[in-house]
């Protein structure tokens, strides 16, 4: 008799949570198909009376959003590359190769994690102003080359190669290159694919750094666009949440193609061992 | 090549990237927080003068400084306990035995971690609206008052309090649970022989092995709520009555705004210190707690 109620109470829990949980996005993407000014009456409607895309295809048209979007596409694809450019190789070298002061460098690295990001935002942007770089992707793009995080996690994945397997290598006459290119890539697959999933998602989601230092709406990012677009909008609410939906869409689905090695990912940034 | 060449050459661009665009920019930032770097500088650096810990002072005398920090450390101090039980909660009652649909459910809980911040603070303004926000609507289905959420100095924060659990939970809820499935079922078993009811097994199995987990995510969890700042910037820009004003809001608006990048760093830094300090407290608690 207990069971059964324990059951229930665990599976009512779960639902309801799951339904609060879900309700806000759920709710955007209703409220972007309404007419304009159908969302702010009372009492506030949950669907709407025939949805249309009019709001989208304002965004479209009118807001040229289209650039936005192609910007942080391009972002987080390029800071995808450039991520995984410089911190695989470098990983795989803390875990396997041999150098002087590899421990003490590692560890270094490690306790650099403890600084906030933001610390370097003033110095950064005075340097990338010099340099010609605010208001270009090259710009938006530093912040993201290496990170102390992805070189852990692709170490502690690196470690678990055999040491047999490279040195049968490097018996056969391989270079370093060579082996890293032909034998270790192909082992290191799922942590390179989780910390593509990551960075991507990381950078498209990004927003003080955008924010700072892509002050033209042309080459702007959708999160920035969209903050600076709500700020003028207040009252286009049906609007807005058509560029929420926009903004948030991308990243969503990429999430639930690519979740296993998303979480897999997290583990590994969150158990430190 | 010999390993030990092959292996600086491969740590070596990203050494490099780490150095140009991280270690000096926080040496940098140190010694900006240093001058009284403003506007004028920003056209030419020869208005740069040195103020030793002038920005420091300077900051403690502002009252605006003070209300970020306490804005800040009020985020902090509601928000991680709420979310990390939160995290927890939801992480138990996916460990159960009798979930139905748990693969559902844990993606249906975790989906908005992975949501834009920014985008659903837009979302959330709307939800909160005082007349037409659904909050407020389902509120008046039990009878209470309507609420102006982002418009009562008094609601403001509590308000992004609640997004920010609505966001966060999720991310610590999958940690715990891969925490809780590590836990070995002999322990529970032991346990029961000896006569443990579920509340005793809470107590004395589940909380201490999840324990120095609990502490890694909390401190992980403050690290990220201290950085508190989109919501600010897109729900109520630092209002109302600058409750919601917080110190990366503060760091934004004197730098980027004002261009007084040398009292910038200075906040920065402040930051940081808070930050560590409050780390090195809960991992010094926590441990005074497990050895009491």
């Amino acid at each position: 008799m207990r069971r059964p109620l324990a059951s229930l109470f665990v599976n009512l829990a779960l639902a309801l949570t799951a339904l609060l949980t879900l309700f806000p996005l759920a709710w955007m993407v209703c409220a972007s198909l309404m007419a304009p000014g159908e969302a702010s009456t009372y009492p506030p409607p949950m669907l709407p009376r025939s949805a249309t895309l009019a709001n989208y295809r304002l965004l479209f048209a009118e807001h040229g959003i289209l650039r936005q979007v192609a910007n942080s596409f391009v972002i987080s694809l390029l800071a995808t590359a450039l991520s995984l450019l410089f911190n695989v190789s470098a990983g795989y070298a803390f875990a396997k190769l041999r150098f002087a002061g590899r421990e003490r460098v590692f560890r270094l690295l490690l306790g650099a994690l403890i600084i906030p990001a933001q610390v370097t935002m003033m110095p950064l942007f005075l340097m990338l102003k010099e340099m010609g770089l605010v208001n270009t992707y090259a710009g938006a793009l530093v912040p993201w080359l290496a990170s102390v995080l992805g070189i852990f996690m692709v170490r502690q994945y690196a470690l678990t190669i055999p040491d047999e397997l490279l040195e049968a290598a490097r018996i056969d006459g391989a270079g370093e290159l060579r082996i890293f290119t032909v034998v270790v890539l192909p082992l290191l697959k799922p942590i390179v694919v989780t910390l593509a999933v990551l960075t991507f998602l990381g950078s498209w989601n990004d927003f003080m750094w955008p924010l700072i230092v892509l002050t033209d709406h042309g080459v702007q990012t959708l999160p920035v666009a969209l903050a600076v677009l709500s700020r003028e909008h207040v009252q286009d609410l049906e609007l807005m949440m058509a560029g929420a939906v926009i903004t948030v869409l991308p990243v969503l689905l990429l999430f639930l193609a690519l979740q296993r090695y998303y979480v897999q990912g997290m583990l590994m940034g969150s158990v430190k061992g | 090549m010999k390993p030990s060449r092959a292996g600086w050459l491969f740590v070596a661009p990203a050494l490099m990237a780490i150095a140009v665009f991280f270690v000096v920019p926080v040496a940098a930032a140190l010694l900006m927080s240093a001058t009284d770097f403003d506007i004028y500088a920003l056209a030419d650096l020869r208005n740069v003068r040195f103020v030793g810990l002038g920005n420091y002072l300077q900051l403690l005398q502002t009252p605006l400084f003070w209300r970020a920090l306490l804005n800040t450390l009020f985020f902090v101090v509601v928000g991680v306990p709420l979310s990390i039980g939160m995290s927890l909660g939801t992480a138990l009652l996916l460990h159960s035995p009798l979930v139905r649909f748990r693969g559902f459910y844990r993606t249906a809980l975790f989906a908005p971690v992975v949501t834009t911040l920014a985008a659903v603070a837009v979302v959330w303004v709307f939800l909160l609206h005082a007349r037409y926000g659904l909050l407020n609507y389902g509120l008046s289905w039990l009878g209470l008052h309507p609420v102006d959420w982002l418009g009562d100095p008094h609601w403001a924060m509590p308000s992004i309090v609640l997004l920010s659990v609505w966001k966060n939970f999720g991310y610590n809820m999958i940690i715990l649970l891969a925490g809780l499935q590590a836990i070995p079922g002999e322990l529970y078993e032991a346990a029961q022989l000896d006569g443990a009811g579920p509340g005793a097994l809470f107590r004395h199995v589940t909380v201490p092995a999840l324990a120095p987990m609990l502490l890694m995510v909390s401190i992980l969890t403050m690290a990220g709520h201290f950085q508190i700042f989109a919501e600010p910037y897109v729900m109520t820009q630092g209002g109302p009555a600058e409750r919601t004003v917080t110190v990366l809001y503060l760091m934004y608006e004197n730098g980027f705004k004002w261009w007084s990048l040398g009292s910038a760093s200075a906040v920065a830094f402040v930051l940081f210190l808070f930050m560590l300090g409050f780390s090195l407290l809960q991992a010094r608690l926590t441990r005074s707690a497990a050895f009491s």
